[in-house]
């Protein structure tokens, strides 16, 4: 399959996701959080997940909907414990989920490295902290470096503000986030945006990602959750 | 300032305002604030740096000549956003809404981490629980073992800027100077940090040691006597 495929519902987009798959999941706390795709993605029940994502979910909605229902194995994260994150706390400390601790550019470049071809990079980050024991370790030009591998998704829920037909996606704000970065490295990228415009609509300079990186496209009703007490 | 309050001992370059009590944390954002230099791309972390955003430097029309990153993907953030100006999709690091300046800049995560490890970011300001003599740092994880960790992208930050400065009270409720030969806690990043401005004083790390620029409701005789590292004047 070459062109991106729009679907009309979510349940549509979801389909075919597998147990056991690692999703990748953008958004930022709830800004570029693919909610609809989330949402979708707990009706159509695949289980035994690995999630990939900067949070491990706000709230009692989206990412934390899906661990309550018990779908997830895994996470890696940057960034799991917040003030309203009582739904992955809660099944941490019963000891219902694992979790890996990235720090956020590792977790950025490793799926960039994973969209790029890339089949392991030395890194900076993290050099004599207790996130890199247990790796290789280079020293190049008088810095140490961190040996880092790949991050790359079966599939990858990103929420973006408008496509065209073809799948160019652009974005709006800090929502962008980790989007871009997260379309190029899974296997199934699908995209959910507030609108669909012809091929051609958009300005082709303006495009982030490129359809090349984009397998699905769902339009969905322009909303946003908000968390009481969410940070 | 009360001149008479302000001295420098003999031999030493260490302002001692004594005449006071320690250094409220409005007005340590303020200290901070004036030593970022104009035209810096600057990133405050999340918490009480977030405070050095009113203290930054301004051109004769009040607009501030200091670029804020934001680790979640912008450059040219501006104050935080109040009424109808709030827009979820334009948040900061701290998930707070925030606004746009003139010339502000979006970009992807990847793009944002190349800001710090590629060495463009000039100055980030952390909080820490410590921070030790010889710069490493140690901001992201109590080591306990039913604490959850999250390190965001204090690790990146850390390494990344060209100038790392720690924001944070310099003693522990108990009274430890947080200030430390050694840091007892996990380690966020090792010997990046150059400066480290508290309630009580101002260090500058250096390769021969811990300068003391300033200090604040307190003399640099208490200060040697209750911060167990060697302290250069």
């Amino acid at each position: 399959m070459s062109r991106a495929q729009v679907f009309q519902t979510t349940d549509e987009a979801v389909a075919g996701i597998e147990d056991g798959s690692t999703v990748l999941v953008g958004g930022f706390g709830l800004a570029g959080m693919p909610f609809d795709l989330i949402d979708a993605l707990i009706r159509q029940g695949a289980k035994d997940l690995t999630i990939v994502s900067n949070n491990a979910g706000n709230g009692d909605v989206g990412l934390a909907a899906l661990l309550a229902a018990g779908q997830v194995r895994k996470v890696l994260c940057s960034f799991p414990r917040q003030a309203d994150s009582w739904v992955f706390d809660g099944l941490y400390r019963a000891g219902k989920i694992e979790l890996e601790v990235v720090p956020q550019g590792n977790l950025a470049e490793r799926m960039r490295a994973a969209g790029a071809g890339i089949g392991a990079f030395f890194c900076p980050t993290a050099v004599g902290t207790p996130l890199a024991e247990g790796k290789e370790t280079r020293e190049i030009n008088g810095r140490t470096y961190v040996l880092e591998y790949p991050i790359k998704g079966d599939v990858a829920f990103i929420s973006a503000y408008r496509a065209d037909t073809l799948g160019n996606l652009v974005y709006r704000k800090t929502a962008r986030n980790f989007g871009p970065v997260m379309a190029t490295a899974a296997t199934v990228t699908i995209a959910q945006v507030t609108e669909v415009v012809p091929a051609g609509a958009l300005d082709p300079e303006a495009v982030v990602t490129p359809s090349i990186f984009v397998d699905r496209i769902v339009p969905v009703e322009s909303r946003h959750y908000t968390v009481q007490g969410a940070r | 300032m009360d001149a008479a309050t302000v001295h420098s001992a003999p031999g030493n370059s260490a302002v001692e305002h004594t005449g006071r009590g320690p250094l409220s944390t409005d007005e340590l954002a303020a200290v901070i604030g004036r030593d970022i230099p104009a035209g810096a791309y600057v990133n405050l972390g999340i918490g009480q740096p977030t405070k050095i955003a009113d203290h930054l430097p301004a051109d004769a029309d009040g607009n501030p000549t200091v670029i804020l990153h934001t680790e979640n993907g912008m450059l040219g953030m501006g104050p935080a956003a109040t009424g109808d100006a709030i827009d979820p999709d334009l948040t900061n690091a701290g998930k707070v809404p925030v606004t746009e300046l003139p010339g502000a800049a979006y970009f992807h995560h990847a793009d944002s981490f190349a800001m710090m490890r590629g060495g463009h970011l000039d100055v980030c300001v952390l909080g820490a629980y410590q921070v030790s003599a010889r710069g490493d740092l140690a901001n992201w994880h109590t080591g306990k073992p039913d604490d959850i960790p999250a390190v965001g992208g204090a690790m990146d930050l850390a390494i990344g800027a060209k100038d790392v400065y720690v924001m944070m009270t310099l003693f522990t409720k108990e009274g430890d100077a947080k200030l430390v030969a050694d840091c007892s806690y996990p380690l966020t990043g090792v010997a990046c940090v150059s400066r480290v401005y508290t309630d009580y004083a101002v260090f500058d790390l250096q390769p021969d040691g811990v300068h003391v620029l300033a200090t604040y409701g307190i003399s640099l005789a208490e200060l040697r006597d209750r911060v167990g590292v060697k302290l250069l004047g």
